[in-house]
C-alpha cells in the first residue's frame, strides 16, 4: 500500500486513536489541536507532526499543507467546526476524501446533501445496538 | 419583512432595535437565558432562547419565511453553520454573517453565504482612509525585481495633474497601465488626463523607476 497524507483536526480520543493507528500503519500524519496537552494523547506508535493551532484558521491549514492531503478528517469536539473546517478541506483545499465527526443527527443529512461525508456517533452506536438486539433475537 | 438575529451581544440589540423601528419582524435567537429575558423586555421582538445553529430552533424562529438571517455569534464556525442551515434546510434567500478572521471572507462566500462582514477588515479600512493613502506602494516585483507595479497616488501639487498621458515625460521602458479613478479603473491612452487623488499603476524598471516616479509625482523621488 502507498502512504497517504493524512490531515486530521482534533486530538482528542477519537483522534488521537485515529492518528496513532494511521501512523502505526505507515501514514504519513498531521494532527492539529488549538490545545497542546492534547498531543499527550498521542503513543510511541505515532511519528508524525503535530501542529499547536485552531484549524478555523485558513493559515493554520496552509501550515499543515492541507493542499497535498489525500484525507482530511475532522474531529473536533465542536460540531460547527467540524463542519466548517471539512468544507474548507473539500472546497478551498481540494481534499478528495473528507470525513466530519458530528455528533447532532439533525444536521447529518443537510451535509451529506452538501457533499461532506458525515460521521455521526449516536446514530452508528444506535445501529451497532439495534443489530445486536435483533441478533440475540434470532 | 422577516429578519432573523443570532447572538447575544449589543450589537444584536442596537441592530434589532433599528430594525424594529423601521417596521421589520424581529426574531432573535440567541442561547443565553438572561439575555433573551432582557430582550424580551425591551424589544417589541419574538425571542427564542436556544442554539442558533440547530435546525430546530431556526425552524422555531421562522426561517421559513424569513427573507434575511443575521448570525452576529462570537465564533466564525457557528456563524457560517447557522447561516448555511438557514439557507439549505430553510430556503432563507439572504445570509448576513460575523467573521472574525478576515480571510474567512471569501471562504463564507464560497460556502454560499450572501455577505461575511468582517470588522477587522472594516476597521482597518475607516482607519486607513482617515490616514490617507500612502503615496507609493510597491506591489510586486517580477522576474526576480526586474520589473516593478507600483500605486501611486496624486496628491495635491503632483505634475502629472491635469496632464493628458502624452504630455507626460516619462522614461523609455515605462508605462502607466491602469488608472483608478474612486471606484473605476482605465487602462488609459494617450488621451487620458489625470486628476487629484488619481491612483495610478505604474509600471517600470529599476533604471527608470525614479525617473518615472519624479515625472508623476514631483521631486523627492
Amino acid at each position: 500500500m502507498s502512504q497517504h497524507y493524512i490531515v486530521i483536526t482534533g486530538c482528542g480520543r477519537l483522534g488521537s486513536m485515529l492518528a496513532n493507528r494511521l501512523s502505526r500503519d505507515g501514514e504519513s500524519v498531521v494532527i492539529i489541536d488549538r490545545d497542546e496537552s492534547t498531543f499527550d494523547n498521542l503513543t510511541s506508535e505515532f511519528s508524525g507532526f503535530t501542529i499547536h493551532g485552531d484549524a478555523t484558521e485558513l493559515e493554520v491549514l496552509r501550515q499543515a499543507k492541507t493542499e497535498r492531503a489525500d484525507y482530511f478528517l475532522a474531529v473536533t469536539s465542536n460540531d460547527n467546526v467540524n463542519l466548517m473546517i471539512a468544507q474548507v478541506a473539500k472546497l478551498i483545499f481540494g481534499v478528495p476524501l473528507v470525513l466530519a465527526r458530528v455528533f447532532d443527527p439533525a444536521r447529518e443529512d443537510i451535509y451529506a446533501q452538501l457533499g461532506i461525508n458525515v460521521v455521526c456517533p449516536a446514530r452508528l452506536s444506535a445501529d451497532i445496538f439495534l443489530q445486536t438486539l435483533k441478533a440475540a433475537e434470532d | 419583512m422577516r429578519v432573523i438575529i443570532i447572538g447575544a451581544g449589543k450589537t444584536v440589540y442596537y441592530l434589532a432595535r433599528r430594525f424594529v423601528a423601521k417596521g421589520y419582524r424581529i426574531t432573535i435567537i440567541t442561547r443565553d437565558a438572561a439575555k433573551a429575558q432582557q430582550f424580551s423586555r425591551k424589544l417589541s421582538a419574538t425571542i427564542v432562547q436556544g442554539n442558533g445553529s440547530d435546525p430546530q430552533f431556526l425552524e422555531e424562529a421562522g426561517a421559513r419565511r424569513a427573507s434575511i438571517v443575521v448570525a452576529l455569534q462570537s465564533t466564525d464556525q457557528d456563524n457560517l453553520i447557522s447561516c448555511q442551515l438557514a439557507k439549505e434546510m430553510f430556503g432563507v434567500p439572504r445570509t448576513v454573517a460575523l467573521i472574525h478572521d478576515p480571510e474567512n471572507a471569501e471562504v463564507f462566500k464560497k460556502l454560499g453565504v450572501t455577505v461575511a462582514i468582517s470588522v477587522a477588515q472594516m476597521l482597518g479600512q475607516v482607519i486607513e482612509e482617515q490616514v490617507g493613502y500612502e503615496e507609493i506602494i510597491n506591489l510586486a516585483a517580477i522576474e526576480q525585481g526586474r520589473v516593478n507595479i507600483t500605486e501611486v497616488v496624486l496628491m495635491p501639487g503632483a505634475p502629472a495633474i491635469g496632464c493628458a498621458l502624452r504630455e507626460l515625460k516619462l522614461p523609455q521602458n515605462a508605462l502607466i497601465g491602469a488608472v483608478i479613478r474612486q471606484d473605476d479603473v482605465t487602462v488609459p491612452s494617450g488621451e487620458t488626463r489625470l486628476f487629484e487623488s488619481d491612483r495610478l499603476l505604474l509600471i517600470t524598471q529599476p533604471h527608470n523607476h525614479g525617473a518615472t516616479l519624479r515625472a508623476i509625482i514631483g521631486e523627492g523621488h
